[in-house]
This record gives C-alpha cells, structure tokens and sequence, in this order.
C-alpha cells in the first residue's frame, strides 16, 4: 500500500502537459536562434504564415509554431516554457500577468451550406437556434427541416468568444453537435445543407456560406468600421517584456510587413 | 564451459522475463496515472455529481457524464446486434463449412480488416453513411444508427476470430458422434457445436464490445458529438472516448480532470468486461 502511495505521488507531479522540451534558457542570451509559440488553433495558422514569411526576411532566427489551445498557450507562457503565447480570448484573473498585444481582430462568422437560400439573420435568431428554441428551418423562411446546429468544444476560444458576444450568457443546447476545430465545423456545414455554425472569419471559404448578421455581411470593411459586431481579438502573449529572436518576431507581426500578410488571410489588421 | 553456458541461459532467461514484466509495468503506470489524475475531482465534486450527473459545462464547474455513459452503451449494444450475428455467421462458416481454399481468402482478409487504422472507417462513415442516412432517413446524419454501423463493421474480425477458436476447439469427437447418430450437417451444428462453444462466443461478443466502447476517432467523426442522451436513432450522441479526446487540447484545471475522471469511468467498465470475458473463457477451460 505504501508503495502504491509513493508512486502515485512521484507520478502526480510529473508534467504531461505540454511534453518534449521546448524549456526556455532563462537571461542572458541576447539573441537566440529560436522563437516557440504555441497556444490557440485559431491564431495558430497565421502564425505560421507569419513564421515562414519571416524566415524569409531573417532566415537566421526559427520559429517553432505549436498548437494546444489559448488555455495551454496561456499555461505555457505563464510557466516560461514558451517564448510567445498565442490566444483568442481574454485573460482572466492569474493571467493578467502576462504582457498582451493585440496582433490583429477576428471576425466570428455565421455559415451555412452554399445551397442554404437565407442570406440574413438576427442575433436573436442565432441565439434562439443555439438555445434550442429555434428548430426548424421553416420558422426562418426555408424548408421544414431540423437545423442541424454545430457548436465548438467546451474550452475552445472561439466557442467562448460565441457564447460571451451572441449566447449573451444564457447556454448552448444539449443537443447542439460538436466538433472540435475550425475544420470540422466547415466541412460539417459544407457536406450537411441543413447546418449552420460558426467559424473563424479567417478560414471561410468558398465551401460555406457566410451570412449577414442584421444586416451586415462579415467583411474587412465592416469590422473595421465596427459594424460588424461578433469580433475578437487575437493575442501575442508575452512574460515580460520580449527578449531577442521573439522580439525581433513581433516587431515583424505588428509591422506593415506582417499585418499585410494578415490582412490578405481575412483577418483585420491592427492600426487601420 | 558447461558453467559459462548454465550463466549465459540464467542471464538470457532473467532477460526475458524483464521483458515480460514490462506489460505489466506499462499497465500499472497507467493505471496509476489515470487515477491519480482523475480521482481528485471524484473526491472534490462526488462520485455520484459525476457519474449520475446529467449536465457536463465543465468550465461552469458541471461535471455529469451519465449521457455519455448512457451513450457508449448504446452503441456499443448497437455495434453488437448489428456486427455479432454477421461475425458469428462468418466463424461458423469458416470452421465447420469452408474447404481449405475458402479459409485461406477469408481468414486473411478479416485480419486485414482489423488492421484497417479507425480513421479510415471513420471517414468512410462521413462521407457516405452519414449522408445516406441523412437523405433517406432524415436528421444531420450524425447519429447512433451511423456510429453502430461503423463499430458493428470494425468489431466483425475481432468476434469473428475469437468465436472462429472457441468453434475450432470443439473436439472432433462432438461431431462424428451427432453425424454418426443420423443428424444432418446442420443439426450438428446447431445442436451439439455452437452449444459447446457457448461461452467461448459470449466471451468474442464481450470482447467485441470492449473494442466498440473503446473506439474513438471513428466515433467523433460519425457520432455528432452532442450532449445530450439520445432519444431517437437518429439522433446525435457522444460517447465517453470521444469526450476525451474531443476536449483535451483546450482543458486546463478541473475541466482536465474531468476528462481524466471520465477516462477513470472509461478504464472501470473496460476493466469488468474484460474480467467477466476472462471469466467465461476459463469456465469453458474448467469444465
């Protein structure tokens, strides 16, 4: 029994989390050759588009893009295992000891199959058809059909940017369907002309539809201009003041440069 | 010399047997990982909040996975009633029908079978069973009807080959005597070899459920995911595997430890049906 006991001991404290061993050499290296990131899948893509531009323009310095979620970014970032953490979603409480820059601004897009003939919808439409009220396709105009509602995981940032800017506090349903990225949520609505979801303005494509949300359509120009509402922001996060190779990076994201590759993926660049 | 060569063997065989206690070690590591971090949150929230909870927002500090448990189930019954009768079929026709040739193409394609990876299945499932069901039948598609039918395939060689042994090692003897007193082929088969081999094929059908319950990525992609307990064929589920699986990236805190304690629930059922299939075979072994 003892023995049992220790070894759950000596287990417990072993670190799962993030694995393999990106550990940050602490001080005084005043350049080094590798920047790691990690953190949110939705900022993840661009962040790679991001690195492999600036390998180009300093080919001196890697940047090691991972994924894990805004949560684990977070983590990762607070325990110094990462240089930059990435996140799609506020921080909360502990967290705001971390450095936050706003790299650029996501629209969250409501899609449905291409065939889907409703071009506009309400906020308190989506509401109601993500609290369960709303059923049937027909009380929007189409055909009588179940809508087939997919909704993100617990835990992802877009799913809490959904709930915090449109659910406005009341629940998703039980009987929502869920899928676990940007991806899967596409490729549901995109197969099933019965769908409808959301996904990261940056990854829509000519497969989904996106709808208008009261009347504005989800565009470059209307989140700029603030009229299209349903938008967040995307996160660097920083423990500290950056140092070196990361800093060299972000100076590269938030310039002309960078944001123009930004802008060209769909997202909203910064200071425009 | 003969001393040297007694040394060599003592050393290879304590070798080997460190070897064979490697399984061993891994299943105890494991184990002990899993219930060191899913165990906490059964003391903190309750065993009963969390397997009789019918309300999982994990973030919002709710921690029910009984429509999951609920859900596996399910399935894993529907895999069963659709995979055992076809895989129990199939073994009966292998060991007492087939002739050499026809054993020697079916046996190794139901091994490839098995060594298709679940994601292949899994995507089988997407895009052609879903949409079928979702055209003829109605609903998203994402359902239990499609997720049974994808295990109920992927469990085939597993019933298959364990009932194919436990047919197989009906003595000879059991079926010159049917045959020898004046029943026809089928009666001997029907009466005196399948009874015979009884537990043996429960212990393939419980197995088979062990690799249904168990499944995971074919089932997120067929399964829908929802959360609620399904109430209609057709309506989306999600199993205890696919929570795991589908929430680990972004958990951190007591939403990690839920999954954990989910994978806790997940290791109790596989462990008893593993137990009681172990059970039934050495019963056969007994008598």
């Amino acid at each position: 029994m003892r023995i049992t006991i220790t070894g759950l001991l000596l287990l417990s404290v072993t670190p799962f989390l993030l694995g393999c061993g990106n550990y940050t050499r602490n001080g005084s290296e005043s350049r080094k050759s590798t920047v790691t990131i990690a953190g949110s899948t939705s900022v993840m893509p661009f962040s790679e588009k991001l690195a492999e531009h600036f390998k180009i323009e300093d080919p001196g310095i890697t940047v090691d893009v991972q994924g894990g979620g805004s949560s684990a970014g977070i983590q990762a970032c607070l325990n110094r295992t990462v240089d930059i953490g990435m996140s799609s979603r506020e921080l909360k409480g502990d967290e705001k000891r971390l450095d936050e820059l706003i790299i650029c601004h996501d629209g969250i897009a409501i899609v449905v199959h291409p065939q889907n003939p409703i071009k506009d919808i309400t906020l308190e439409q989506i509401r109601a058809i993500y609290g369960g009220r709303l059923r049937n396709w027909k009380q929007l105009g189409w055909i009588d059909r179940n809508i087939d509602a997919v909704t993100r995981e617990e835990g992802s940032g877009t799913r809490g940017a959904f709930e915090e800017l449109v659910m406005a506090g009341t629940d998703i349903h039980d009987s929502t369907m869920v899928q676990d990225s940007n991806g899967s949520v596409k490729e549901v609505v995109a197969t099933d002309p019965y769908a409808i979801g959301f996904i990261s303005l940056g990854v829509v494509d000519a497969k989904v539809k996106a709808l208008q949300v009261e009347g504005v359509a989800p565009n470059v120009e209307n989140i700029k201009t603030q009229r299209y509402r349903m938008v967040r922001p995307f996160l660097y996060l920083t423990m500290g003041e950056p140092e070196g190779a990361a800093r060299l990076f972000i100076t590269y994201v938030l310039s002309k440069d960078g944001q123009m590759i930004l802008k060209k993926e769909g997202l909203v660049p910064i200071n425009e | 010399m003969n001393r040297r060569l007694a040394n060599k063997e003592n050393a290879i065989r304590l070798v080997l047997l460190l070897f064979a206690l490697s399984s061993l070690l891994f299943l105890f590591i494991i184990f002990i990982f899993i219930l060191s971090e899913g165990v906490p949150l059964f003391a903190k929230v309750g065993v009963k909040n969390i397997t009789m909870g019918t309300r999982w927002a994990p973030t919002k500090g709710f921690f029910g996975i009984f429509p999951m448990i609920v859900s596996s189930f399910m399935v894993t019954l529907g895999a069963l009633v659709l995979g055992a009768p076809l895989a129990l079929g199939c073994s009966t026709y292998l060991s007492e029908y087939a002739g050499k040739k026809t054993k020697m193409v079916l046996k190794p394609s139901l091994e490839l079978l098995a060594g298709i990876p679940s994601v292949v299945y899994g995507f089988l499932g997407v895009v052609y069973i879903v949409p079928l069901i979702r055209e003829y039948l109605g609903g998203s598609g994402f359902s239990i009807l499609a997720t049974s039918l994808v295990l109920g395939i992927m469990i085939l060689p597993t019933i298959t080959s364990i009932s194919f042994d436990a047919l197989m090692s009906v003595p000879a003897a059991f079926r010159e005597g049917s045959l020898a007193m004046g029943a026809t082929k089928w009666q001997t088969v029907y009466k005196v070899v399948l009874p015979a081999a009884r537990s043996g094929i429960l212990a393939s059908f419980i197995l088979g459920m062990g690799r249904a319950i168990g499944e995971t990525m074919a089932v997120i992609m067929v399964a829908g995911n929802a959360l609620k307990i399904p109430t209609s064929l057709l309506d989306p589920l999600r199993t205890l595997t696919s929570n795991i699986a589908l929430e680990l990236a972004y958990a951190t805190g007591d939403h990690r430890r839920a999954l954990f304690s989910t994978g806790v629930v997940l290791l109790v059922i596989i462990m008893s049906l593993n137990l009681v299939a172990n059970f039934w075979v050495k019963r056969r072994v007994d008598k």
